[in-house]
């Protein structure tokens, strides 16, 4: 390896920093400007208040807040199971870690018209409901009167992305040695045990990353919600997409915006505090 | 030979159910894809029937081409596939020397790199396109298949750039090393042993890329109104659609994301800049 002196490394790097700078950095300090500067160049709060007010806003922030606390519990149980099955290295294992990776190619968008598919009046949930003799008529599952939509905006998001996380903890899980599953199995330690004390505590580095990464992909949740329930159901994300495309109130946007950043911001802080992990220990 | 230790009944039963549970997790997650592939490619009658069949009576195209041949839909393919290509060259060029500077060399602020360009992976990127219309409208970049091209890179760049570290770590240092001892300039060096070794894990980021931009949903749909790519133009027109116009739409951006996956498992695990030994 070449040593430090070499400016090389700088410039091979060079591209890439000026490229993330101008892209990510500058919008998002624009972002910030345009939500708290009205178009003379004054300190406002207006937008912000505006974005409060609005009567989408509790209901889009709540959905978003419930929509979190449900998905990812669901999906990390979900991703963990897959990636225990996976290590049992049964028979056909690569095959299985194909499958259950699929889902991480499929666009939101493709996510939420599949399950469309399946929960619309005459979907397929409702076929096989009626197969099964469980219904007369079929069930109008999206229908925004009843909490099935946001039911249905779970599932798909749970068949989606619970492949970004299992990906995560599947590597977290080969890393383990497996020195230590077995030392606990000479001890007498039963499953639940070694799965507990040894492996899910070695495998916090990996948790943490999915952790954070999945709750901050669940805050912007947007194309699964817009296919499944038309705008019926209301999400930080797609109102900030309103206030842009149908109200033509940029600012506005850019407020909601700045809210999904923040959110984004504290959810990281807070798993990077409570999962405290030691340097060494990360991949 | 050690002959196999025999199985307990229980331990069988335990083995047997792992399987099942293995079998149903992949129903779940196949049974959908095969769905949505039925709709695509049947008949109006079997989209708007009641009770839905659940397995395919007659393969047709006329869904497929009744889409096709929909308002400036070939056009918004045409417009994603661009877009998509566009971003992944411009990844790979920007991507793959900050890799190989990762992988390579040892310099002050490596880790703190390293991190930065995790961190963003992390970030809401597309939350920054709304201020980036405004930003494009001044350099005249809106509605344009550069300016959606350019945010993709910006999405897509972190992990082009941790994927190509973990393939050029995985190019052993000792073959390019002999090359610069046999004479070979570091360029030279790079070109002929270094890039053929790398290729494969160069065209697996490449894909990742491509899947990514093909995929985007939020930031095309913001930053175009005439020039929509697919995603852009589904979403858009979401709404009033008729069920078989959505389904097939749904089954074209599904299909070439889950073709493309197949050939990039071998990469999967470097999507997260997390390199295996």
């Amino acid at each position: 390896m070449k040593r430090f002196k070499n400016i090389e490394p700088y410039i091979l790097l060079l591209p890439a920093i000026v490229y993330l700078l101008v892209f990510f950095a500058y919008p998002m300090f624009r972002s910030f400007k345009m939500a708290i500067f009205t178009e003379e160049g004054q300190l406002t709060a207006k937008y912000f208040l505006r974005m409060i007010n609005d009567s989408n806003f509790r209901e889009a922030f709540q959905n978003t807040f419930l929509f979190l606390i449900a998905i990812v519990p669901l999906q990390f149980t979900l991703a963990l199971i897959m990636a225990l099955v996976v290590n049992e290295k049964l028979k056909g294992s690569g095959l299985l870690v194909y499958i259950y990776s699929i889902p991480i190619a499929v666009s939101d968008l493709a996510a939420g018209i599949i399950w469309f598919s399946i929960f619309t009046q005459h979907g397929f949930l409702n076929t096989v409901l009626s197969h099964l003799g469980l219904i007369d008529k079929p069930f109008i599952f999206l229908s925004y009167e009843t909490s099935w939509p946001f039911v249905a905006v779970v599932l798909a998001e749970l068949w989606r992305a619970t492949s970004i996380v299992f990906v995560i903890l599947v590597a977290g899980l080969q890393s383990i040695p497996k020195a230590y599953d077995e030392a606990a199995k000479v001890f007498g330690a039963r499953y639940w045990t070694r799965l507990w004390r040894v492996t899910l505590p070695i495998l916090r580095p990996s948790i943490q990353v999915a952790l954070i990464l999945r709750t901050i992909l669940a805050i912007q949740v947007f194309g699964v919600v817009l296919a499944l329930t038309g705008g019926d159901l209301r999400v930080l994300a797609s109102e900030a997409y309103q206030w842009y495309n149908n109200y033509r109130n940029p600012p506005v946007a850019a407020a909601y915006a700045t809210l999904l950043l923040t959110l984004s911001m504290i959810t990281s802080y807070i798993y990077l505090r409570s999962l405290r992990v030691e340097e060494k220990m990360r991949l | 030979m050690k002959s196999k230790p025999k199985r307990s009944s229980s331990q069988l039963a335990k083995r047997g159910l792992i399987y099942l549970l293995a079998i149903s997790i992949a129903m779940f997650i196949l049974i959908p894809i095969y769905l949505i592939t039925m709709l695509a490619f049947s008949t109006n009658d079997v989209i708007y029937s009641y009770p839905k069949p659940l397995l395919p009576s007659e393969v047709t195209l006329d869904t497929v081409s009744f889409f096709l041949g929909a308002y400036r839909i070939i056009d918004s393919i045409k417009r994603s596939v661009l877009v998509a290509l566009i971003a992944l060259v411009i990844s790979l060029l920007i991507g793959a020397p900050a890799g190989y500077a990762l992988a390579r060399y040892i310099f002050p602020g490596k880790d703190s790199f390293r991190l930065l360009f995790l961190s963003t992976r992390a970030f809401p990127m597309v939350i920054l396109s709304i201020p980036l219309t405004v930003i494009y409208i001044n350099w005249g970049l809106d509605d344009t298949n550069l300016g959606v091209a350019l945010i993709h890179v910006a999405m897509a760049l972190p992990t082009a750039i941790l994927v190509t570290s973990s393939v050029f770590v995985g190019v052993s240092k000792e073959l390019e090393e002999a090359a610069l001892t046999l004479g070979c300039s570091r360029f030279e060096a790079f070109r002929r042993i270094v890039m053929p070794l790398a290729l494969p894990g160069l065209a697996a980021s490449s894909i990742f890329t491509f899947v990514l931009s093909w995929n985007e949903t939020f930031a095309a749909a913001i930053l175009t109104i005439n020039n929509r790519t697919l995603p852009a133009r589904l979403i858009v027109q979401l709404g009033g659609s008729p069920a078989p116009f959505k389904y097939a739409g749904g089954f074209f951006i599904l299909v070439p994301a889950v073709v493309f996956m197949l050939f990039v498992r071998r990469y999967l695990l470097s999507l997260w800049g997390i390199t295996l030994k």
